[in-house]
């Protein structure tokens, strides 16, 4: 006996059936993003399908602030125009003495024979939109490739460190924050040059210096800037400040909290340095160690080859 | 007499709402909001919305679409948000006939719940792949979604009316 019904009543597989094929397809999904990275090709389209409507997004806020703009009085205007005035005025004292600096420390360190600083560019470029996405501390910024923002840079504002640029799509990009839990920067206190790590915080909005010893000689108030050896970040860029020291008598290690320098959560216009610094080779690491680190450490280099393969 | 929401005749939708609803939930989802936890997942309260009104023509391919684009579009694992947006779509197709049945009131407490269930998988994703807990906030975002259904059903509903001199005939 044939008991299917007519053509016209059939409706595929029950809704049962069609949830566990799409979880099983995310879930396979997940794990090759999370472990292999194999699903950035597939990232990218969908990335660029995504654009028009991220782009309209951004229009809103954009036609508040052109508002905002029309609406603002001449006294205003006059007011803004005298404080930008003076302030370049005051810039302009310090880039002279900068360059005098710079001029005197090139001579310095050709006399020691270190290697010469190549100057660093910087594409400026519009915060988009915040990720959506509470457990993650991104930031998705209007430039991409094609204006030639390449992943690994780091990224600024006009106070300090933003964080790195993680992810470049073909008209936007991806910026990792500071703040972000996986995301690390070596710094220095600019008081007496001692070395350290700086950690996100995640969700408290701070960062974190680990490993320093209970002694080590940090106070609060200390400003943390960029040490630069890492090779990624440039050196002298005002990172963090401390703001909470905790020493304790059972632990062999201080725990200190810093608080960011740059508005990591605000500000519309960010910086994208591209530093093309002559390095010399990076040390071969023995392949276990470098498979134990994996996922902690955000290793430039490595990431930068990852990204490069897939573009 | 005045008919009952659940008793009103509808014209047929049209494929065009149901793509431009869609869009402008991702359009909403997009902008630039100052804290995203409070904030409802528009996206995530269309699809219940559609899935429990037209399950024939919304389901979970639709719905598996819009998490990969979410995904993308956020710089997350992909595969998060379309985990949870199936099964989001899942809840709405099997409880649609149920959800119909009441009034806007007790739908809100049932889409509250799915949404409920979409964050919650969401998180246990987020919790699997290493990320840490976000704080309690993110109980706000469905509680938001379920207290905006009855706005966001009346909107969506509105192209479907019909005047109400044909409704007396």
């Amino acid at each position: 006996m044939d008991h299917t019904p007519p053509p016209f009543f059939k409706r595929g597989p029950a809704p049962l059936v069609r949830l566990f094929f799409f979880a099983s397809l995310s879930l396979a999904l997940l794990v090759i993003d999370a472990r292999f990275r194999y699903a950035e090709g597939l990232r990218t389209w969908l990335a660029l399908a995504a654009y028009p409507l991220q782009r309209a997004a951004t229009a809103p806020v954009e036609l508040v602030n052109a508002m905002a703009g029309f609406f603002s009085t001449q006294a205003q205007l006059v007011q803004e125009n005298e404080q930008l005035r003076a302030r370049a005025l005051a810039a302009s004292q310090d880039a002279q003495r900068y360059e005098a600096a710079q001029a005197e420390a090139a001579q310095l360190r050709k006399l020691i024979g270190a290697q010469e600083r190549l100057e660093v560019n910087a594409i400026t470029a519009e915060v988009m939109y915040n990720g959506r996405d509470p457990y993650a501390h991104k930031l998705f910024i209007d430039r991409g490739a094609t204006q030639g923002v390449r992943p690994g840079s780091p990224v600024t504002d006009e106070t300090g460190v933003v964080g790195q640029v993680t992810r470049v799509h073909a008209l936007l990009s991806e910026v990792t924050l500071l703040t972000d839990r996986d995301q690390a920067i070596p710094v220095q206190v600019m008081r007496n040059g001692l070395r350290a790590i700086a950690f996100g915080g995640g969700a408290s909005g701070t960062l974190e210096l680990r490993g320093m010893a209970a002694n080590a000689d940090i106070q609060n108030n200390d400003r943390l800037i960029t040490s630069g050896i890492d090779g990624t970040y440039p050196p002298g860029l005002p990172v963090a400040t401390v703001i909470r020291i905790e020493r304790d008598a059972e632990n062999a290690y201080a725990r200190v909290v810093c608080r960011p320098a740059a508005g990591v959560d605000r500000g519309r216009f960010v910086l994208v340095l591209s530093d093309e610094t002559a390095r010399p080779p990076r040390p071969e690491e023995p392949q276990a160690a470098k498979g134990k680190t994996r996922g902690r450490l955000k290793d430039p280099l490595n990431s930068k080859d990852k990204d490069a393969t897939v573009r | 007499m005045q008919l009952s929401a659940s008793q009103q005749i509808l014209r047929p939708v049209r494929a065009s709402t149901i793509l431009a609803s869609f869009a402008l939930a991702l359009f909403l989802n997009f902008l630039p909001w100052r804290d995203l936890r409070l904030l409802p997942d528009f996206v995530a309260l269309v699809l219940v919305f559609w899935c429990v009104r037209q399950p024939r023509l919304v389901g979970l391919g639709a719905a598996w679409t819009l998490g990969l684009v979410t995904d993308a579009g956020n710089g997350v694992l992909l595969g998060q948000h379309a985990l949870s947006y199936s099964i989001i779509a899942f809840l709405g197709i099997w409880l649609s006939r149920r959800i119909l049945w009441f009034g806007a009131g007790l739908q809100a407490l049932h889409v509250g719940a799915i949404l409920l269930v979409g964050q919650a998988v969401a998180l246990l994703v987020r919790l699997a792949a290493g990320g840490d807990f976000p704080g309690w906030p993110i109980l706000v975002a469905p509680i938001a979604g379920a207290v905006l259904w009855p706005l966001v059903s009346w909107a969506l509903l509105l192209p479907q009316r019909r005047p109400a001199r044909e409704q007396a005939i």
